[in-house]
């Protein structure tokens, strides 16, 4: 790993564990390690349930681990993570808000006036795609749209690490391809350090410089961590045709589908028990 | 079904049930009137009546009333519904401790306040506006609580990321939140409104409409009652669709509601 760059997100033996309603304890996340670098575009992949989403929160400040600490740019962190924007799986945006009037409010809260906060967001929603959709409510807009303006929302602020949560999950398979290579080439602009869930191989090899693998739930934990040394620019519809993608997504994988069976036999056992 | 055509279908039954009503209550059926004038009066006489309401003005000096009551106790009402609804969703303790008591004041009919805030406030308007505000703050009440109780998690997570303070959480997320909530029961609140002022007129009042109907009906005056249910329904139609209006402008961003 480059070492003159700062680390931008450690997880330091990071375990996870919720109280649940009939006492008992039960631990999504055991001992994660993980450091991401600034600049670095890591992605998280692992079966259903597998505890990748609270990984993020608490990288994102969301969740206290139970045991281990997090570090952001080697300081402890405590409370929120204020040097992340984060891109959540579900519905984030404000719906009694405008797309341009959610995009600004990230500035307006810093105390950025407003006209120049929205000429700001303008220039955001240009450069998504979105710049004749300014004063569109969320719920006039597509699912890849109310995903663009959300990638917006969070850019506009100008994090220094990027976290996102299966971001592109709900959306139809070409909108996927298409919003992959517009995320590329915004994170291309000023490389942040980017964290990125996902369920989806393919999708993890196509974007990340790195390939963390998690084992399947209770109790996960990173089980496989791979280099993508495919060359940069990508276009997320040719690199999967590239030898050395295919070669990289059959040896990853071979680790992951043994943890995808493990844990779809256990959630229909669950399902089963009750 | 075309526009036109409901609207002429939609005419036709007031034709008929005021063609109806005028045949039975003059013509003999039978050998007899199978709607005695005295309990039924008859169309032509509610007619006059509220013509000659009208045309003398008596009208308007009652209709000010009435929607001033109503408007006040809208106002008051739902105000103090916002605030002790944010108060109540924001402190659960205090929710806990007064809930059995908000219950409990909410299952009284309140028909049975009308006499009590008639000793308070006087045979003023202020019995009335009481009477409303007791109605309209239950039910703004309970839809602010919802409203901020069931903001979504995310939503709140991606204030909390973007960086906002507790402070502007609550004008970003909850405040938009709880008055969508409020506006969403609109015609029910304002309803009740009308419902509060015109009950209380009914039970003790010098001027409004609840209070015409009642000296009508004191004077077997069937007509001037018919009347005045008429014109209240007029009235309380009339205030329905300026809510329609206000609500469109105030909720756009609602998928159900079509502005554009």
């Amino acid at each position: 790993m480059d070492t003159a760059r700062p680390t931008a997100v450690a997880l330091d033996d990071a375990t996870v564990a919720f109280r649940l309603a009939n006492a008992r304890v039960y631990t999504a996340v055991e001992k994660a390690r993980l450091a991401v670098a600034h600049g670095e575009f890591v992605a998280i992949v692992g079966p259903t349930g597998c505890g990748k989403s609270t990984l993020l929160n608490v990288a994102a400040g969301l969740l206290k681990p139970a045991a281990g600490a997090v570090r952001i740019f080697d300081q402890p962190l405590t409370g929120l993570n204020r040097d992340a924007g984060y891109l959540f799986q579900a519905d984030a945006l404000f719906p009694w808000k405008t797309a341009i009037d959610n995009v600004a409010i990230g500035l307006e809260i810093k105390g950025t006036p407003r006209a120049k906060a929205l000429e700001q967001a303008q220039a955001w929603l240009t450069s998504v795609g979105l710049g004749a959709f300014a004063n569109r409510y969320p719920h006039m807009l597509s699912g890849g749209q109310r995903k663009r303006v959300g990638l917006a929302q969070v850019l506009i602020r100008d994090p220094k690490i990027l976290l996102m949560d299966e971001p592109f999950g709900p959306l139809d398979a070409q909108t996927r391809q298409v919003m992959g290579n517009l995320l590329l080439e915004l994170w291309t602009a000023d490389r942040k350090a980017v964290l990125f869930v996902t369920h989806d191989l393919e999708e993890a090899i196509a974007l990340a410089d790195r390939v963390v693998i998690m084992s399947a739930g209770p109790s996960s934990r990173i089980i496989g961590d791979w280099r993508v040394e495919l060359p940069r620019p990508r276009d997320i519809f040719e690199v999967r045709l590239d030898k050395q993608f295919h070669e990289l997504h059959r040896e990853i994988w071979g680790v992951l589908k043994e943890e995808v069976m493990k844990g779809y036999a256990q959630s229909s056992q669950a399902a089963g028990a009750e | 079904m075309s526009r036109a055509a409901l609207l002429l279908c939609q005419v036709l039954v007031a034709v008929v049930a005021l063609a109806l009503w005028q045949v039975f209550t003059t013509v003999p059926l039978f050998g007899r009137i199978l709607l005695p004038p005295f309990f039924f009066s008859n169309p032509i006489d509610v007619f006059d009546q509220i013509v000659k309401w009208f045309s003398t003005g008596v009208i308007w000096k009652h209709l000010a009333i009435t929607l001033w009551e109503s408007i006040l106790a809208f106002v008051i009402g739902s105000s103090l519904g916002v605030l002790v609804g944010f108060w109540f969703a924001r402190q659960p303790r205090v929710a806990a401790v007064f809930d059995p008591y908000v219950k409990m004041t909410n299952a009284l009919p309140r028909v049975v306040l009308a006499p009590i805030f008639a000793l308070w406030f006087g045979l003023g308007i202020w019995s009335k506006v009481a009477l409303g505000v007791t109605l309209v703050f239950f039910i703004v009440f309970f839809n602010v609580y919802q409203g901020v109780k069931e903001v979504s998690s995310t939503v709140l997570d991606n204030g909390r990321m973007l960086g906002m303070s507790e402070r502007q959480l609550m004008r970003h997320v909850y405040w938009p939140s709880a008055l969508s909530w409020m506006f969403s029961s609109l015609h029910t609140s304002v309803g009740f409104a009308v419902v509060g002022a015109v009950v209380g007129e009914y039970l003790g009042a010098a001027a409004g409409l609840g209070y015409l109907i009642q000296q009508a009906e004191g004077v077997f005056d069937v007509a001037g009652v018919f009347a005045g249910m008429f014109v209240l329904s007029a009235f309380v139609i009339l205030i329905d669709m300026a809510v329609t209006l206000v609500e469109r402008r105030l909720l756009v961003w609602r998928p159900t509601v079509r502005a554009l």
